[in-house]
């Protein structure tokens, strides 16, 4: 009983979060602010889910399963990445370096110095001509 | 030698431990091809990854583990309620900068993949010597309070386990 409700809690929170996260994307205005509703979805609108299946499994079908911590595992290895692909190539195709805070060191943001230029200092450092 | 036979012990743990999961089923069997792997596949990666990272503290990394998974729970009510409660015109979007005083990839890396994974915070790119962090912010009134938290729950606790 009190673990069927603790399977129905989290499922419905799951889909919650997912909904609101599917929402997101609809209403923000700009890419960049839509890029932050999909990462509502892939933790507390799958961690639910997968809460709710490890429960499940044990106490109602009687069986250890820890396959859902792979999964989590998977997705915080991967989200981030695709996250940061997606937030690379929006700010290659839609921003200029002016329109971001500076770095506050002498190199710019990664991509925004060509590979001429990463390649002159990288061999430069090299050489052992500037401090590193 | 050891060190040819185990180039990353952490490494062959994980995928011992990962393999086990994947097949969702305790056997000796599972077990056994699990460490046969376990063994193969960092000796044959290795030269992709020369050098071991330095963990200091599993007392730290289990702590780290905790703050985030209950950050990642808290931030998720908090841009909830920007999606669902605020205006468009009332959200404040912003870039922040954070200059890093982490200087190991690894320890560099678990900090971007914190921050995009906290909702709210998407870390989108380096700066070319890795010394500051460009961070996206879906609603920030005050920038400068978002760098100092980040500062100050992640990068510091980062700090102490891998430097």
């Amino acid at each position: 009983m009190l673990v069927e409700i603790l399977i129905s809690v989290s499922l419905v929170i799951s889909g919650i979060f997912g909904l609101v996260g599917s929402f997101g994307m609809i209403k923000l205005p700009d890419p960049m602010m839509r890029l932050h509703a999909p990462t509502k979805a892939t933790t507390l609108g799958v961690g639910g889910a997968l809460i709710a299946s490890m429960l499940y499994f044990y106490f109602v079908v009687g069986q250890l399963s820890f396959h859902e911590l792979m999964i989590t595992l998977f997705l915080f290895l991967t989200a981030p990445i695709t996250g940061h692909f997606i937030a690379k190539t929006h700010l290659h195709l839609n921003h200029k370096p002016s329109d971001l805070p500076p770095t506050g060191t002498e190199r710019p943001w990664a991509s925004y110095e060509s590979d001429a230029e990463r390649q002159r200092i990288e061999a430069a450092a090299e050489a052992g001509d500037t401090p590193r | 030698m050891l060190r040819k036979i185990l180039p990353h012990p952490f490494l062959t743990l994980t995928l011992i431990v990962v393999w086990q999961m994947l097949v969702n089923k305790l056997t000796l069997g599972n077990l056994l091809l699990g460490t046969v792997l376990a063994l193969i596949i960092p000796v044959i990666t290795s030269p992709y990854w020369p050098n071991r990272p330095h963990l200091r503290s599993w007392p730290r990394i289990v702590e780290y583990v905790l703050v985030a998974l209950w950050d990642i729970c808290v931030a998720n009510v908090q841009v909830a309620f920007v999606i669902l409660f605020k205006t468009n015109a009332n959200t404040r979007p912003a870039w922040i900068s954070i200059p890093l005083d982490l200087r190991t990839p690894e320890a560099i890396t678990v900090l971007a993949g914190t921050i995009t994974m906290t909702p709210g915070t998407i870390s989108s790119d380096v700066s070319a010597d890795g010394r500051s962090l460009l961070v996206h912010c879906l609603d920030a009134p005050d920038p400068d309070a978002v760098r100092d938290q980040i500062k100050a729950r992640y990068e510091r606790r980062l700090k102490e386990i891998f430097e």
